[in-house]
């Protein structure tokens, strides 16, 4: 629909806001795929779990533009405050577990975020990396206590809402992923369509004219790193809560490239770029690297290569390109 | 001599010696960086593949260490070149986020591809005898590759000093890192000086590279590894400089090896709180232009 001259910015925001239809159709999809595939839900999971923590990186990469290699500390400090409750504390109730996954996330990021994102290009880059590496190597000193590179040993996670126990293929848990994705997806959504995420936006594009207009720069990506580090604890408590165990790989290099590249494949800031490219990356992994994972991994650089020099916005937006040629052919 | 300066004197010898390497390999990224701010991940694959020439070279055609180094050095650097100007040229005008993905690509496709080639193991190749042993240095004896690696990098930082101090092409490269736009406003060429730059610096990585294999060793996990290493040199040393590349070279390189022989569990943490530190106070590195 063309919008109208006289249109005020209220109703176009407010139009960009609005739910649509299509936009059911990736829970559709995953909850048809707990009927299709009943038993490869462990797997489903660990997808649900990525997508999440795609999700977390696009509200900074894609929307307020930082550009950071070190998310995995975040995800890694959600899943070994989830692991260290279980595992030393002998708490292990998944909710709150959750909770206080993220606030150990958001209250790193806060402090961090605080700092750090005063600077800029390389420096940003080397900083946020250095920190997740900084967090490894603080988990390595401390071995006896985190287990170091082998991982926690004895971590019990209670029954969900103290009734629902763990099945073998992991229905459990993917129903249970599926539904903190769904409250915190709505969160996220609420959070980029307001007047914040539009402030987050404006700093990404365009960020001296920003200063310009008086907008509070550092603090609004400061609490956009904190919210999004917040919901990448998420993700890693969840990683922890299902797969009974972490080690100091979840702070690994690899995983920070990794929800990038999930996020470039699917289209940054678009908020469902972050689901497409999780499927498609985890399905791919998941085939390829069982046949050969040099394949694999030459597979996922060529792949980015094509991708940043011929479709830069990702499969979302190969898909809107395709569209507007065909609709141009039919007119 | 006591066993206190004993220590010292060795964290001094191995780390300056690491340092080296970390020279080496960084100065290259360094410059090309300062010169078109380009944030290339691929430069750990670069000396990787030197490593694996020389490792090819020495092992399977039978050439001895040195001429490999050279070798690594020529061939790297004009492969280097031939990827500049097909991929690299495109994105100088592109994000940051972009150069990150296209080189991120290009490393991952590195590794897979010696992994495949040379399996995922670390590679060793037979030093020549007069690089193997101990050398008698008055008070203690200091192992003969060291020796041979810190007298490379000093060779290698006099040349580098001479060419970007006294020699035209060095003035052209210094203008132009700091100020691009009006370097090119008075005639000089940065395209065609950025694709020099940029396969010399690949060279002395690949160099770098070559000699790294009886230091660190070399497998197909080193282009990440020590991209992390090689970036923090850069971003410490400040974008395009000589001095501060050397200066960071040394200090995070004296740093870590002190850290690895006194507190053997924390061994890379010291690296990178050096490297914080110096960042969260001078951003812009040590010897960078804001």
């Amino acid at each position: 629909m063309p919008r109208e001259a006289d249109t005020s910015a209220r109703d176009f925001l407010a139009a960009r806001h609005r739910w649509r239809l299509v936009e059911a159709l990736p829970w559709l999809i995953a909850i048809a795929a707990y009927f299709i595939f009943p038993d490869r839900m462990t797997f489903g999971a660990q997808v649900l779990i990525m997508v999440l923590f795609a999700l977390s990186l696009d509200l900074v990469l894609g929307y307020a533009g930082i550009l950071t290699l070190g998310h995995a500390a975040f995800f890694g400090l959600g899943a070994y405050t989830v692991g260290l409750l279980a595992a030393r504390l002998g708490y292990g109730e998944p909710i709150t577990g959750l909770l206080a996954g993220a606030a150990v996330a958001a209250v790193a990021a806060f402090l961090s975020g605080w700092v750090l994102l005063r600077y800029r290009g390389l420096t940003l880059l080397v900083l946020t990396f250095s920190t997740t590496i900084l967090l490894q190597e603080v988990g390595n000193v401390f071995k006896e206590f985190t287990g170091g590179y082998d991982g926690i040993p004895g971590i019990v996670i209670w029954p969900l809402f103290g009734r629902f126990d763990y099945d073998l293929y992991g229905r459990t848990n993917y129903v249970y992923c599926l539904g903190v994705l769904v409250v915190l997806f709505y969160v996220v959504r609420r959070i980029v369509y307001s007047p914040f995420g539009e402030a987050l936006t404006g700093i990404r594009e365009n960020v001296a004219r920003m200063h310009a207009i008086g907008s509070p720069v550092h603090w609004r990506l400061v609490i956009a790193y904190t919210i999004s580090a917040a919901l990448a604890g998420v993700s890693g408590a969840l990683f922890t809560q299902t797969n009974a165990y972490a080690t100091l790989g979840v702070f690994d290099f690899d995983r920070s490239a990794g929800v990038m590249i999930i996020l470039i494949l699917g289209g940054t800031g678009r908020l469902y770029g972050a689901f497409a490219g999780a499927v498609i990356y985890m399905i791919l992994e998941d085939h390829l690297s069982k046949l050969s994972p040099e394949f694999w991994q030459f597979g996922v650089g060529f792949v980015l290569v094509l991708v940043v020099l011929f479709a830069r916005r990702g499969l979302f937006g190969l898909l809107e390109d395709l569209s507007a040629v065909l609709a141009r052919s039919r007119s | 001599m006591s066993p206190t300066v004993n220590t010292v004197i060795s964290i001094l010898f191995d780390g300056m010696a690491y340092a080296m390497f970390l020279f080496i390999v960084s100065v290259g990224l360094s410059v090309t960086m300062g010169l078109m701010g380009f944030v290339n991940l691929a430069h750990g694959a670069f000396a990787m593949a030197g490593g694996y020439v020389v490792v090819t070279a020495t092992r399977s055609w039978g050439v001895p260490f040195l001429p490999s180094l050279v070798m690594a050095f020529v061939l790297v650097g004009v492969v280097s070149v031939a990827f500049e100007r097909t991929l690299y040229a495109r994105l100088y005008k592109a994000s940051e986020l972009d150069q990150v993905l296209l080189t991120i690509g290009l490393a991952f496709m590195a590794i897979a591809a010696y992994t495949w080639f040379y399996g995922p193991s670390p590679q060793s190749i037979q030093l020549p005898s007069y690089l193997t042993g101990q050398i008698e240095g008055g008070i203690r004896t200091f192992p003969a590759y060291r020796v041979f690696l810190i007298a490379v990098g000093a060779a290698l930082i006099a040349v580098l000093w001479y060419v970007f101090e006294r020699t035209n092409i060095g003035a052209k490269i210094r203008a132009a890192v700091d100020n691009r736009r009006m370097a090119q406003s008075i005639g000089i060429d940065v395209d065609r000086l950025f694709t020099i730059t940029f396969g010399v610096g690949s060279g002395l990585a690949a160099l770098g590279g070559g000699l790294a294999i009886q230091l660190v060793g070399i497998n197909p996990s080193f282009a990440l590894v020590y991209l992390v290493f090689f970036l923090l040199v850069v971003a410490v040393g400040g974008l395009g400089s000589l001095k501060g590349t050397l200066v960071a070279a040394i200090v995070l390189g004296v740093f870590d090896t002190g850290g690895k022989y006194l507190y053997a569990g924390a061994g890379g943490f010291f690296i990178y709180a050096v490297a914080m530190l110096i960042l969260l106070v001078k951003p812009a590195g040590l010897y960078g232009r804001d």
